[in-house]
């Protein structure tokens, strides 16, 4: 694989791709499995794909489709949150499967020959092109510079959001922007892993890194790294055995979560028995 | 009242269509030590909110200091109830404590000063959980954790400390030493205090408050039967948990056993 990789620019980008994935999903998957907010960007991802469908129907490029749902999806489910007028999990059921219809008869109602949809519900990673990667340095950009700037506006903001209410913190503007930004992530995430997966992505590196460490910013790192690893070792499994990427990136993931889990609890309770052990003596 | 820090002017919230509070008014005056009891649900919780700006107002309005309160109140500092906030949060004791010192509105790269850091390690000795600074606060006991969000309140320099349930779910020994720190910040601090424990009303308040979705009483913390009945709404029961006359007549003798 490392001879093609010169020699292949589909193979450059993927790994470019692997890599800027990676950085957004280890940083936003950290606040969204620390917020619980799994379902939401569940719900953000597949509306996405009414904004796939608007654009194979309109003829734009589908992920700045993908991108303008996305975000319009968040920005209503943080809405009618604020609002509390409804029950959120209800909204976002219910905004998952109408982004999924839309993009249905989005595409249905389009002339001609129906385009193949797998590669944004699935994800391919060997098909990413220029754009896309133009789009994703955006995305990461944007997120990395979000996310430091006002680092210590987060931490309090997620930790206490009542208390950076008083403050004076403006929490509305950090919910919408942290909504806008997952939607961002998960645009950015979609080539790679597709709408369907892009879940298992957003949530294993973080939930392995929280068992790792308890820092907020060494989760974050953490993620990012384990990220690398499981984009690059499922487009390496992906090449060489030719299954989607996206599939192997997701299997690879959730063995590797599966793994460290079971190694930490036999680990703690070895370290209890000894603690009892010790205690009674 | 020469010199009100809290006015609560004819204040009533809703949740929905259900009223939690109706029609309260009660000042605080400079320098007072309120408790606030009353059975769950009484809206305690909700009063304290509505001070805070943190649930709006239905009708009537709060004034802090004589100005009418809107946007950030850092004059008050608030200490919620333990089970609100998240313990699993990946934040040390020390970060907690330090997001006080935070400015108000979003601040880009904002980093705290050598005086925040001082000022934080300086409550720190002063509330006894210095030597956990480093400590996550997953691995912290109920008393510490309570502790540290009432350092966390006092690290806002506030003028005035609201508490909702600072004593819950914590053991006797940390009951006591929250009483202590409290009667001695009340020194140069108003302090509003929410709670179940019936004991603290009697002992440490100066005034006392009983809610019951209206304001029931007002005044000295001696509870008559006839206001601890409408209160509660059910003498029986806390006779049978030997509530006010052993607390509000007592507990002095408790102290020299």
């Amino acid at each position: 694989m490392i001879q093609a990789l010169f020699k292949y620019h589909f193979l450059q980008n993927a790994l470019l791709a692997a890599v800027l994935s990676s950085i957004v999903c280890g940083i936003i998957g950290v606040i969204i499995v620390e917020k619980k907010l799994v379902m939401m960007s569940g719900g953000i991802a597949h509306t996405s794909y009414g904004g796939v469908g608007l654009g194979y129907l309109l003829g734009f490029e589908p992920i700045i489709g993908a991108f303008l749902f996305s975000v319009l999806a968040a920005l209503g489910i943080g809405y009618i949150k604020r609002r509390g007028a409804a029950r959120s999990d209800v909204i976002i059921g219910l905004l998952w499967s109408l982004g999924m219809a839309l993009g249905i008869l989005f595409i249905a109602i389009m002339p001609g020959y129906p385009p193949d949809m797998s590669s944004y519900l699935f994800g391919n990673i060997l098909s990413v092109t220029k754009t896309d990667i133009k789009l994703m340095i955006c995305m990461t950009l944007l997120v990395v510079i979000a996310i430091t700037l006002l680092y210590n506006n987060w931490k309090a903001y997620l930790f206490d959001e009542e208390f950076a209410n008083i403050l004076g913190m403006k929490t509305a503007f950090l919910e919408y922007l942290l909504l806008v930004l997952i939607a961002m992530s998960v645009v950015a995430l979609i080539r790679v892993v597709g709408i369907i997966l892009v879940l298992a992505l957003l949530t294993a590196p973080a939930a392995v890194s929280a068992l790792l460490t308890s820092s907020l910013k060494r989760r974050m790192i953490y993620s990012v790294l384990l990220g690398c690893v499981f984009c690059i070792a499922g487009l390496w499994i992906s090449y060489e055995l030719n299954i989607a990427s996206g599939a192997a990136i997701v299997i690879l993931s959730v063995l590797c979560y599966l793994t460290v889990y079971s190694v930490h609890s036999i680990l703690s309770k070895s370290k209890r028995k000894r603690i009892t052990a010790g205690a009674s003596r | 009242m020469s010199n009100p820090a809290i006015q609560i002017e004819n204040v009533s919230v809703y949740y929905g269509q259900t009223p939690a509070i109706t029609g309260i008014c009660l000042d605080v005056g400079e320098g007072e030590y309120l408790g606030i009891i009353g059975p769950n649900g009484g809206g305690k919780s909700t009063l304290l909110k509505a001070v805070l700006g943190l649930v709006p107002i239905s009708s009537g309005t709060v004034r802090i200091y004589g100005k009418e309160a809107k946007g950030s109140r850092t004059v008050l500092g608030y200490v919620p109830q333990f089970s609100n906030v998240d313990k699993n949060f990946p934040i040390t004791l020390n970060e907690v404590v330090l997001t006080g010192r935070m400015k108000a509105g979003i601040s880009p790269l904002f980093r705290f000063s050598k005086s925040d850091r001082e000022a934080v390690s300086k409550i720190l000795e002063k509330i006894g959980i210095a030597h956990l600074a480093s400590r996550q606060i997953s691995e912290l006991s109920g008393g510490e954790f309570q502790k540290m969000l009432i350092a966390r309140a006092l690290a806002m320099k506030p003028k005035v400390l609201l508490l909702d349930e600072p004593t819950a779910s914590v053991d006797a020994s940390s009951q006591e030493q929250i009483y202590r720190l409290l009667d001695e910040l009340n020194k140069n601090m108003t302090i509003i205090l929410v709670t179940h424990d019936l004991l603290a009303v009697s002992s440490q308040v100066k005034r006392l408050a009983c809610l019951n979705g209206k304001l029931v009483y007002h005044g000295e913390p001696e509870l008559s039967e006839h206001v601890v009945n409408s209160l509660y709404g059910c003498p029986v029961d806390l006779i049978a948990h030997g509530v006010p006359h052993r607390v509000l007549k007592e507990h002095g003798e408790e102290k020299t056993e």
